[in-house]
């Protein structure tokens, strides 16, 4: 199944992959006015900016044991056929469970109080968001076992 | 006389994890789960949301509507077993029906335990907090006028103080321990929290306990005498092992089991609430009433009774809860030696063993978390990575390069 | 101190409807230009520290920025321009040689632009490359006097060695030091699948490249830094700088700042200190040493190598080449005063020299004169800026091109000339790590392959055009050429007619 990897040697640290995700998430057409809007549009990975000028995006790594699913007591996390995980906003409480079994920090919490994370943005292009838009090929979106 | 090659008692978390888990290896073999509810299987924790009016009773299912059908699982909802008759491998229902099965799996979950107060039995209005059942009562009565009394600071009290707080006149809760959340909180954690929840009109009465409950009126021990509309009796859950007993199986603190999920008996799993299991973090068995843990367990249970062989040894406690606006993680054992991170308001503390993290609170908006869980999951050597860095913001950049591509540039 | 006289060149013109605050620009700026104020909330930029990289622009995820030229202006002088001012205040300012990089950007005349191109019509009709067979591969090197055949029709007589190009286009010198490690691994990685050759440049070759050694030209300049017998073997060809178009007469020179660890060990020199190059080879003084030096490093390579001589194009170009051609060399490659450089003098850099396309026609001319014209390859550079410049130059006698900035163009470069700072954002012209970290050779490698891909098809379209098929008929084919507004004399030296004529 293709995932999204970072390939740390080439991450720049300028957040592109954030902006360009929350926006491409944020149901808007505008990007400039999604992030004029008072509430703005929340990435669904994040950029670690570590010492020694290490960078790399963290986003979720749609695992095969998702312990974020395992943990959820409402259901409102699945995986599908394909292997990617969902969240189902109706469902969602806000309780956190999730966020505390995630090893890898994932998910975080909507303007709602749900939670979201990424869920490999495809319908609108062929590739997720952060993929196409990073600026120096350090994102990328491909099969690895 | 039915035959199913699986049965299951239970339609809570662990139960629906034996259903998953069976299905993952085996596609064809018969289901049958029993439960004593009537309900399609819905989130236990949620009946303090319903009672809050956050959710509705459509979304309170665990699982999707067609959940049984995809999994071809046939049920017996409302209906109970009487016996397990462990050497004939068969079950009486208390609707006359008997069963027989190869594999059994026990996911009865935790009953509220009840003290013998005096005048309890009697007691108008009295009522406990685990079942929809439950809550369905409480709503009923509950209005502006309402006062009410809640005896156990613990989760459940005081998600159901939570779910009551805004909707009635007055609210009390009681509690025999020196700090509410005893099992989860320190005392000085434990200050801050109640601070919290007096600020929005709880009212507690610490190290005391009610001595009698007579017309509607509670005599706790201190000496004061609470009138009531609505009474809560939430302090604690037992594990749920009446028919494992009498089935002979070998119990303590929960139904015995091994890393498999198997009893003393063959061919018969138990999983969840039920159970009695090797807490990793304080290293020693427990009862643990995680749900995370119990829908874990269920999906290993259901793996091995379909033949597929697998261990879970890493259970540990693990909480998230908000209570009006404070939100509140807790992993792990509390009693090692602790380490403070101040954060302005924010309460963080790590408890250590030598270089292993055994457990850690963090009470305010804490974003990642999980990475702190997984230091207790995964036993890492703390002296292995940057812990200074890491207990200031959990982040992966704490690990070295090599572990880092390990987590991130390999699939899970 | 004073006051300082120096105006900021640029102004960094925000659109604030536009401005998002994401601080990409903050964090991709090596200058430091810009900030986020929390006070105001708002992003700020300082305008002095601006070098017009276009890096911010490039990375804005609104198109929100616009580098303009300042419009504060000096009095309008013809002569004393605003720019000869400020380096008058600068040299005032520092007491020091002005020092600047990439090519002479002053106002010469550019003689690309005043030739024309023929095509057919009529007669010796044009070809379709795509549909017939287009021979651009060249073979550089001696060319045998004579061909002897054996009775089965193979070549008997023995011939010196060739560097074998799919297309009449190299990479040309740009050394590691000057340009990044990766700069270095994508002009390799591009040459080799496109068949044809880049050039080491005075830096020495990284360890990790001698995979590439059958597309690598090896640099021995008079340094002679990183040069070892390993280095030598390893390359298709050697290459002897004598001189460089855009500092004739002098040596290279890398700043000490962009010399660290890596950079130290390659070129076989210490950490952090100016690597100046001496000008002359200070073992050649004459043709006659130049020939010594030339065997000694064919003996070295036991003369399995072509050895290229790499001269600037001076006044006596034609006389020089002549002596080159008999000296043993097998290729001359000539830097025109258009050419780039890491970092040299300005003054240098901007007045001495002369153009490539006069000095191409005038070492052909003599050349043919002399009947030695195939004992030598000739390979031009120095602003060769498109594929037309590369037809035009092959038809003045070039037998192929050297490009340097268009392929760092290629990959990233703005030409905002401040490599000698060692803050290149685009991660060409630096050494610093995480500047470095900014050039992915995976995505530099296929931008270099797509341009030369692109130009040789345009290569092909014009030759077809012309109705020539291989390169070899249109070298030095000054038939196909026509000059435009240019004087007798510059015809006659150039060797073309006028357009019309």
């Amino acid at each position: 199944m293709k995932r999204i990897y970072v390939n740390e040697e080439w991450c720049l640290g300028c957040h592109l992959c954030e902006y360009e995700c929350a926006f491409a998430n944020s149901g808007e057409t505008n990007i400039v006015k999604a992030f004029k809007r008072d509430l703005k549009p929340i990435p669904r990975l994040h950029v670690e900016d570590a010492e020694n000028g290490i960078h790399f995006a963290v986003s979720c790594r749609q695992c095969e044991v998702p312990y974020c699913v395992l943990g959820c007591i409402t259901g409102a996390l699945s995986r599908d056929e394909q292997g990617v995980i969902h969240i189902d906003d109706n469902k969602c409480i806000g309780c956190r469970t999730c966020m505390l079994m995630c090893p890898y920090g994932a998910l975080t919490i909507n303007h709602n109080k749900t939670v979201t994370k990424c869920e490999l943005c495809t319908d609108n292009n062929q590739e997720p968001a952060c993929v196409q838009n990073c600026p120096n090929n350090a994102i990328v979106f491909e099969e690895r076992e | 006389m039915m035959k199913k090659k699986y049965v299951i008692i239970g339609n809570s978390a662990a139960g629906i994890g034996g259903v998953t888990g069976i299905r993952k290896e085996d596609k064809t073999g018969s289901i049958l789960l029993i439960s004593q509810e009537k309900y399609h299987t819905y989130s236990r924790p949620l009946i303090s949301y319903w009672l809050q009016g956050k959710v509705t009773r459509e979304n309170m299912s665990y699982r999707d509507d067609h959940f049984y059908e995809d999994n071809q699982c046939e049920t017996r909802l409302g209906v109970a077993v009487t016996n397990i008759d462990a050497d004939q491998k068969q079950l009486t229902l208390d609707n006359g029906e008997t069963v027989e099965y190869e594999k059994l799996l026990i996911s009865t979950g935790s009953v509220p335990f009840v003290p013998p107060i005096k005048g309890q039995k009697e007691a108008q209005n009295c009522f406990t907090f685990t079942t929809m059942k439950a809550a369905e009562g409480i709503k009923e009565l509950l209005n502006e006028q309402s006062r009410v009394v809640i005896l156990g600071a613990g989760l459940i009290g005081l998600k159901a103080a939570e779910a009551m707080i805004n909707q009635c006149k007055s609210l009390h809760v009681i509690d025999l321990a020196d700090k509410i959340l005893p099992s989860i909180l320190d005392s000085e954690t434990a200050q801050y929290v109640k601070a919290h929840l007096e600020e929005k009109g709880m009212v507690f009465h610490l190290k005391t306990q009610i001595d009698k409950i007579e017309d509607q009126k509670t005599f706790l021990s201190d000496g004061a005498i609470l009138d009531y509309d609505i009474l809560v009796l939430a302090v604690g859950t037992r594990p749920a092992t009446s028919l494992a007993e009498k089935a002979e199986l070998k119990t303590a603190r929960g139904i015995v089991t091994d890393t498999q999920q198997l009893t003393s008996q063959a061919d018969i799993y138990a999983a969840g609430d039920c159970t009695m299991s090797y807490d990793m973090s304080a290293e020693m068995d427990k009862n643990m009433a995680i749900l995370p843990n119990a829908y874990m367990q269920g999906e290993v249970a259901g793996l091995n009774m379909a033949g597929k062989a697998t261990i879970f040894e890493k259970a540990f406690p693990i909480n998230s809860l908000g209570l009006l606006g404070m939100h509140i993680f807790t992993a792990g054992d509390l009693n090692g030696e602790c380490k403070s991170v101040t954060d302005g308001e924010d309460i963080k503390k790590f408890y250590f063993k030598g270089n292993y993290l055994k457990g850690f609170v963090l009470i305010g908006d804490f974003v990642r978390p999980g990475i702190y869980a997984n230091l207790i999951r995964q036993q890492t050597d703390c002296s292995t990575i940057d812990m200074e860095t890491m207990m200031k913001t959990p982040q992966l950049a704490a690990f070295n390069h090599n572990e880092r591509f390990k987590k991130l540039s390999v699939a899970h | 101190m004073g006051i300082d006289l120096l105006y900021p060149k640029y102004e960094v013109v925000r659109n604030f409807d536009r401005c998002i605050t994401c601080r990409v620009c903050e964090r991709q700026c090596a200058n430091e230009v810009h900030s986020y104020d929390p006070e105001l909330k708002k992003m700020v930029a300082d305008e002095s520290k601006c070098v017009d990289c276009q890096r911010c622009v490039a990375l804005c995820p609104t198109r929100a920025l616009k580098i303009v030229e300042t419009d504060n202006t000096f009095k309008k002088n013809a002569n004393w321009k605003q720019q000869t001012i400020e380096e008058v205040y600068r040299q005032a300012g520092s007491g020091g040689v002005l020092l600047s990089s990439m090519g002479n950007p002053q106002e010469y005349p550019v003689y690309w632009d005043k030739m024309l191109i023929n095509a057919s019509q009529v007669t010796n009709p044009s070809i379709d490359p795509l549909r017939e067979p287009m021979e651009t591969k060249v073979f550089l090197g001696k060319k045998p006097k004579t061909i002897e055949l054996d009775e089965a029709g193979n070549v008997k007589t023995a011939l010196e060695p060739q560097i074998e190009l799919e297309l009449p286009i190299m990479f040309s010198a740009m050394s590691y030091g000057s340009i990044s490690e990766n700069a270095h691994k994508a002009l390799a990685r591009a040459a080799t699948k496109m068949g044809t050759c880049y050039n080491t440049g005075e830096g020495g070759l990284n360890k990790e490249l001698y995979q590439y050694g059958e597309h690598t030209i090896v640099q021995v300049a008079s340094g002679r830094f990183g040069v070892h017998p390993d280095y030598l073997m390893a390359g298709q060809a050697i290459e002897i700088k004598m001189g460089q178009g855009a500092k004739p007469g002098i040596g290279g020179h890398l700043p000490g700042r962009k010399i660290g660890e890596k950079v130290s060990q390659t070129r076989m020199i210490p950490q952090g200190s100016d690597a100046i190059s001496p000008a002359p080879h200070h073992d050649i003084y004459s043709i006659e040493d130049l020939r010594q030096l030339i065997f000694s490093l064919k003996e070295a390579t036991n003369y399995t190598k072509p050895v290229i001589v790499k001269i600037a194009a001076v006044h006596n170009v034609a006389a020089i080449a002549s002596g080159i051609a008999r000296s043993g060399a097998d290729i001359i490659a000539i830097d025109g005063f258009r050419g780039g450089t890491g970092a040299a003098p300005t003054r240098i850099r901007d007045n001495v020299g002369i153009p490539i396309e006069l000095a191409l026609a005038a070492v052909d001319q003599r050349l043919r004169e002399e009947k030695i014209r195939n004992d030598i390859s000739i390979v031009v550079g120095g602003s060769i800026r498109s594929a037309s410049d590369v037809v035009k130059a092959i038809a003045l006698g070039a037998d192929a091109c050297y490009i340097g900035t268009a392929a760092l163009l290629a990959i990233g470069c703005h030409l905002c000339r401040k490599c000698q700072t060692g803050k290149c954002n685009w991660g060409i012209a630096t050494q610093r790590e995480d500047l470095v970290k900014r050039l992915n050779p995976d995505i530099a490698t296929k931008r270099l392959e797509n341009l030369l891909t692109a130009w040789n098809h345009e290569i092909q379209e014009m030759m077809g055009g012309m109705g020539i098929n291989s390169i070899e008929a249109l070298k030095g084919n000054r038939l196909m050429l026509r000059g435009i507004g240019l004087s007798e004399k510059e015809l006659e030296i150039l060797q073309i007619k006028h357009a019309g004529e």
